[in-house]
Formats: structure tokens, sequence, C-alpha cells
């Protein structure tokens, strides 16, 4: 890639930071460059972003019916899924699958649920409950 | 407590682990940029592992795993770095601020979700994240110089310890490195080729399918496959090579353009005209790679005819390409 053909796309994934790209300057050699988007990363971007954002919609719908448990939201909002949730708590898959639903949720013991709060900086009371609104734009 | 600035010149990089080393080199008195340190580590390569699932979707990179570039480095280099992890984390913030305080910059590796200053979009849960401390504020701030960001950032310490020890794959486990000391004088070529036929012997790939040459064909034939998916799985799938290639800091184009830096400045440091042509080789695998980045989203777009199979056949010949750009790296000879 030529310096004059580094994408400057302005993307929005970026919020205003540039980054360091490497091409060849009109000498034939390397350098460093700085790009403030590419059209196309951003767009695979926002594609994962917009995918993440849709699923924890669909779950703060869920747990306001009472179908999944808050814990489902709140992994989803905090770009968790059930494989790095356990990484993190040290809880088996199986068990947070069980979280997921209203009625064991609501009866984990404290010593559980801190377990959580710890990895997801959340209060437990945080944990327990959702926005009263149906945004999870913060 | 005072304000602890120590000296740190900060270089915006491509990629954070290539990044500090060359900040931390530097700060020593060695001047080792960024894709030499890349190139020397020979750390370009290809993986495909269906197996390992992230978010749903497989591991795709296209590097050496975290860790090796600044092992292999200052192995190479003979440079004396001395690293640490911790199981109490009061200790592990203890031993910073210690180090700090007799005027060494930290090397730290961390979670990249819990640094409050990344950019929203790009914060996700991945643990083998770099950067370099060169300071602490009077109220408890820590004074960052991350690589991949343009200026200095500063950081609490709640959020930096809580980066620094968060749990998960790739578990920093608070580790922290300095450099105690450096070689006075270091002659890179010997190093150059050395790590350039390694390098070249990676591209192929081992028996099993899923690195360098065998492993893109395997993704390119996995691409022609998705036909059977949803569209909303075949555009995700596609997403995620694009983001593993373009949007996690490789310099562009999965650190194709970094490596043909690397053969780039070689050439100078050596004078060897074989590796300006190589450069030049590597040049256009990145180009054709940037290529297939454009032609994998257009077809998630539905812009233009494009199928799977146009995808795919535009992986192949970058797979092509690279076999090209592998043998005239075997070729290369120290000039006489």
């Amino acid at each position: 890639m030529e310096q004059k053909n580094v994408p400057q796309d302005n993307s929005a994934t970026y919020q205003g930071q540039k980054k360091l790209v490497y091409a060849v300057d009109e000498t034939g050699h390397y350098t460093g460059v700085q790009s403030t988007g590419w059209e196309v990363e951003s767009f695979a971007t926002q594609m994962a972003v917009d995918d993440l954002q849709q699923q924890t919609d669909e779950a703060l719908l869920q747990a306001q019916q009472g179908e999944v448990s808050p814990l489902a939201y709140h992994m989803l909002r905090l770009r968790f899924d059930i494989v790095s949730l356990a990484q993190t708590t040290g809880f088996f898959q199986w068990q947070i699958k069980r979280h997921l639903t209203p009625k064991i949720f609501n009866k984990l013991s404290q010593k559980k649920l801190a377990v959580y709060s710890d990895v997801m900086k959340l209060t437990i009371d945080e944990l327990q409950s959702l926005p009263k609104h149906n945004t999870t734009s913060e | 407590m005072t304000d602890i600035i120590l000296d740190i010149e900060h270089q915006q990089s491509s990629h954070c682990e290539t990044g500090v080393i060359s900040t931390l080199l530097r700060s020593k008195g060695l001047d080792i940029s960024e894709p030499m340190a890349f190139g020397l580590a020979s750390a370009m390569n290809f993986v495909y592992l269906p197996i390992v699932k992230l978010g749903g979707l497989p591991l795709v990179a296209y590097r050496m795993p975290p860790k090796t570039i600044i092992k292999t480095v200052c192995k190479k280099l003979k440079v004396e770095l001395f690293s640490q992890k911790f199981s109490d984390q009061r200790k592990g913030m203890q031993a910073l601020d210690d180090e700090l305080a007799k005027g060494n910059l930290v090397g730290l590796q961390t979670s990249v979700y819990w640094l409050p200053y990344f950019p929203e979009d790009m914060r996700f849960h991945f643990n083998a994240h770099n950067l370099v401390v060169y300071g602490k504020t009077a109220q408890g701030n820590y004074l960052i110089s991350d690589p991949v960001f343009e200026h200095l950032v500063e950081c609490p310490a709640e959020d930096l310890q809580r980066a620094r020890f968060a749990k998960g794959a790739l578990a920093a486990k608070g580790l922290m490195y300095v450099i105690r000391s450096v070689p006075e004088s270091v002659d890179l070529t010997p190093h150059i080729y050395s790590a350039i036929k390694k390098t070249a012997k990676m591209m192929n790939g081992i028996f099993l399918p899923f690195f360098g040459n065998k492993g893109i064909r395997h993704l390119a034939k996995k691409i022609k496959s998705l036909k059977k998916e949803k569209p909303k799985y075949q555009k995700l799938f596609l997403g995620n090579i694009v983001r593993m290639q373009e949007e996690i800091g490789t310099g562009g184009a999965g650190f194709r353009f970094m490596f043909a830096s690397f053969l780039d400045e070689a050439a100078k440091i050596t004078g060897n005209k074989q590796l300006v042509e190589a450069a030049k080789q590597g040049t256009e695998v990145g180009d054709n790679w940037r290529e297939f980045a454009m032609d994998a989203v257009l077809f998630c777009k539905k812009r233009k005819e494009l199928t799977l199979d146009d995808v795919a056949t535009k992986l192949t010949s970058c797979a092509d390409q690279e076999q090209a750009l592998r043998e005239t790296l075997l070729t290369i000879k120290p000039a006489a």
C-alpha cells in the first residue's frame, strides 16, 4: 500500500482516535502512517457491535418478561458469553446456563452472587435488577 | 506523595506487543523499531483454528501467540528481562510502584476491556494487551504509554488493577516486566537472516491444516462451504476474519505490511539487494490481503455480484502469493 492510498475514512468506531499502519512512501521505503479509519474495517466492526447489541436488547426484553434471569442481560451487555464468563468466574458452563433461568438465579447464594458481582464489576443489587427503559445504550 | 513522571518517548505503534518492546528497548538506548522487533521474532504466521471458538466464531490469527515477540527478541539480543507474576493483587500493584520509584519503565500485560481509555466499540475481553507505565500522579492515577494510542493516557489505579488481574483465557496474572540491561551494541545482520529463514519455514505450516499456507487454504474451503449457512452467520464469519486482519492493530493486512517494512529495513541494514525485492513482493502480498478484506465486506453488503466462491478464490490467491514469497525468502543468502 502506498502512503497516499492509506484510507482516511474518519471511522466512527475509532471515536476520534487514529491507528498506525505501514505504507510505502514516495522514495519506495516503508514508513508508519496514521489513519483515521478504513470503511471496510469499520463495517466489520460495526456488524459485530450491532450483533452484540441486538443480542443484548433481546436478552433485556426476555428478562423483563421473566423468561431469562437479569444475569443473561448483564452478561451480554458487558460483552461476556457463557464461555468467557465460565473462564472468569470459575463456574462450569452448565452452572452458568442454569443461572440464566430466573427460578434458579433468584435462589442463588450470596456467595455465588458475589463471584459474579466481582468479575462483572457490578453490585449485587445491580446484578439483580434491570434498567426500566427498553434501551441498553448508556 | 508527589508525582512520579519518568522520561519516555511515546511512539504510536500498530501492535501492542511489538510497540511495547520497541519503546522499552529504545528507552535503554537500543534502537529497535516496531517492524524490526516483529521480524526478528519471526512473528508472522497464519492460524485458523475452527475448534477454538471466540464468541461463537473460529479463531483466526495472523501472528504467533502473545508473549512470543517480547521473549524471542530479548533472548536473541541478549537483553536481560525481569518479569514477574503475582497471586496477590496488592503485592502486584506495590511491585509496580516500587519499580517506578526506582526509575524504571514497566511493561504490563492487561485486559483490554477494563481500560477506560479504550473506545467503547473496541473494548472486548482480550487479556493479552501490553502497555508501558511511565509514572504515577499524586492522586494515584497511573501514567501510561499505550503503544496503539496516538497520545499518552492516564488510568485510575482501581481500573488498572482490574485490567492486570482479569481472569480467563490468556489471563495476565499481573504480569509485569522490566528491562534490567541491554548489550552495548548489537549486530542485527545474523539475526535478520536467521529470522527470515524461520519465518519462511513456518509459512508452509506443519502437517496440520490450521497453520501457515495450509491454514489459509483451509479457511478458503470453509468460506466456500458457508453456502449452507444462514446469511447472518456468513456475514459474521467473514466480518470476524476482517476484524482479526485489520481492526485489532496489525498495521494493515494482518501484519503483512509490517513484515514488508521489516524486510525494507533489513535491506537498508544489510545492503542486500535480494531483500529490496522481497520487500516489494511482501507489499504485493499485503495489498492482496486488503483486496480480500474488501471483497469479503462487499459480499456482506451485497453491493456487487460477488459470491462466496469469489471471496474464497481471492483468499486462495493470497495463499499462492505467500507461497511465492516463501520461495523468495528461502533463496535469501547473506551478501558476500
